[in-house]
């Protein structure tokens, strides 16, 4: 188990935000956090690695209770890709140097450089090394941020919906290379997400938030029809589709539209 | 540059027994008066407090993760302004004598440069008693700047329209920043704190260049960015009050400066933070030097030079656009 979390709690104006939320996860998974807007999925994801401060519950992280751990040895720990990544003027190798800043003493070592180069190669994305990450594509820089959350050397990867931004063959791409390095270095990942067809398709495990607690909590059995429809409200037919699980949403509007369609014609 | 902003002048001296002079050997007891008690302070004074002030610039800047920041931002050169204005009008600081060469003298210079300092540091004070109630959020921070500096302009108005005809001109000359004013011991001073600032703003580049990545990197590259926030920001405002006391208001190099460097090497505060300083100390010895030439005898207060060669130069640059 590299990542278990007890009764987490979060408070916002003393507002409950987050209650009582509980999982695990093993090392070689991902874990997708799914709900509705608004529902806690990305403060669930910055309690994890203490971006905000949860109220109560406990947090391990490879046998180490996150509580007692400083910022910087949290950071050595746990990677974290925002949702949206800032550019500015410095080159793609600057900007994945950064994320070596929980290892950095004084200066950059041999080593740090290293570890930077092996992950541009690992991500293949050396052609990047010298462009300037405002004038590089969305998904180049989405790549750019997962790669400096890899020079971390993270033993658990967060990131904050990695696709919403991409097309979709970058989505693809993205979700592949986490796959890979999620199973390849044996940490494990934790993305919130909005699509359910990616994260059927890449995700071992799902949360489903619902009202600030988990809803459902498992493998793939947990994705039902009646479960989808109590999380997000809206009625969804389940499928396969050349041998992978899909959602598609029956939409009542759209059952309303036909009616008004039939009514509206001169039969 | 140094030695050549030292030899010209209403007197010039030729820039080889400036040289001589300033390796210890005494040309002339008339050059070495000179050079020792008003060149030598005035061009060492303009390189610290372009540095300092561009540094102070190119920190705020990142922390408060707005373009715009600079000691102007958060009121602090109002507030100096304003403290030297009270001082002069209503402490009576400021009988002034008006010599031939239309040269004005502060009657009490210490205790105008010292209430300048108190309403520098009242200005941070109460920009850092806001962040303290409302999170160091950037925005919160450069908006109670924005509105420092509006109600100490208005508070400098206000007085400067009571006070008689010497009072005004006291007050006027004193806004107009002027490296010429220091003496040896402020000089020190000065150096010592811009000195120090640059160290450790040196030392903390990383933590910038987290912060310029967004906030939640930062946080979860391990920074904690509000102490970061809060600690760069006393920092920056103390190296800007102690300027803006010693030598009055001096714009738009801590404004620009950073920008400037910003176009030609990037983001990087690995080497933005040094090369603001350099340039900073570069352009406003250039601007001193410059101030001293233009209208010569007359010279012209260092401030109006800066903002009229930095502008164009910072409008080429914006248009020209980043070097491939």
């Amino acid at each position: 188990m590299i990542l278990s979390v007890e009764e987490l709690q979060f408070l916002y104006r003393n507002r409950e935000i987050l209650h009582k939320i509980a999982f695990s996860i093993e090392d070689g998974e991902i874990v997708a956090i799914l709900g509705p807007n608004g529902v806690g999925k990305t403060t669930l994801l910055k309690c994890l690695n203490r971006i905000l401060h949860p109220k109560g519950g406990a947090i391990n992280i490879d046998g180490e209770n996150l509580f007692d751990l400083g910022t910087m040895e949290i950071a050595r720990l746990i990677g974290y890709v925002p949702q949206h990544v800032e550019t500015g003027r410095l080159t793609a190798f600057d900007a994945v140097l950064l994320g070596r800043r929980p290892h950095i003493k004084w200066d950059i070592t041999e080593k740090d450089l290293r570890i930077v180069d092996s992950v541009f190669r690992l991500l293949s994305m050396e052609k990047l090394r010298l462009s300037c990450i405002d004038e590089i594509s969305g998904g180049e820089l989405q790549k750019v941020a997962i790669a400096r959350s890899l020079v971390q050397e993270p033993k658990v990867l967060l990131l904050d919906e990695p696709t919403s931004s991409l097309d979709l063959k970058n989505q693809v791409e993205i979700l592949a290379i986490i796959r890979q390095i999620v199973l390849e270095h044996r940490i494990a990942a934790v993305m919130t997400m909005h699509d359910l067809n990616q994260a059927l398709r890449y995700a071992d495990r799902f949360i489903f938030l619902k009202g600030g607690k988990v809803h459902a909590h498992g493998g793939v059995e947990v994705i039902t029809s009646e479960m989808i429809e109590e999380v997000y409200g809206l009625p969804v037919v389940i499928g396969e589709i050349a041998g992978m699980r899909c959602v598609v949403p029956r939409s009542p509007e759209w059952d309303g539209i036909d009616d008004q369609l039939k009514k509206a014609r001169p039969v | 540059m140094l030695i050549y902003s030292i030899s010209v002048g209403a007197v010039t001296i030729p820039p080889e027994e400036v040289l001589k002079t300033m390796l210890g050997q005494s040309v002339s007891t008339k050059w070495d008066s000179i050079i020792w008690n008003i060149r030598l302070p005035q061009a060492l004074a303009a390189i610290v407090a372009g540095a300092g002030l561009s540094v102070a610039g190119v920190v705020m800047q990142s922390i408060l993760r707005n373009p715009l920041g600079s000691p102007f931002t958060l009121g602090i050169s109002n507030a100096g302004a304003f403290g030297a204005a009270f001082s002069v009008v209503i402490l009576g600081s400021g009988k002034m004598q008006s010599t031939v060469a239309d040269a004005v003298i502060i009657n009490n210079p210490y205790l105008t440069t010292m209430v300048a300092f108190v309403f520098c540091l009242l200005a941070t004070g109460v920009i850092l008693l806001i962040s303290r109630i409302r999170g160091a959020l950037p925005e919160v921070m450069v908006l109670a700047g924005v509105a420092l500096s509006s109600l100490f302009t208005a508070g400098t108005m206000f007085l400067q329209y009571f006070a008689d005809d010497t009072q005004l001109a006291a007050v006027v000359f004193w806004t107009f920043g002027d490296v010429g004013r220091v003496n040896w011991l402020e000089l020190e001073i000065m150096t010592g704190v811009v000195l120090l600032a640059v160290i450790f703003f040196i030392a903390n580049c990383w933590n910038y260049n987290a912060i310029d990545a967004g906030d939640e990197t930062a946080k979860s590259l391990g920074v904690n960015v509000e102490k970061i926030r809060l600690i760069g920001m006393v920092i920056a405002a103390l190296v800007s009050a102690v300027i803006v006391a010693f030598l009055g208001v001096i714009g738009f190099v801590g404004l620009i400066c950073p920008h400037m460097v910003r176009r030609v090497i990037g983001d990087d505060q690995r080497y933005l933070i040094p090369g603001s300083t350099l340039l900073g100390g570069i352009l406003l010895l250039v601007s001193d030097t410059a101030a001293r030439l233009i209208v010569s005898p007359y010279v012209l207060p260092v401030s109006v030079l800066t903002a009229f060669m930095g502008a164009p130069t910072f409008i080429y640059l914006l248009l020209r656009g980043y070097r491939r």
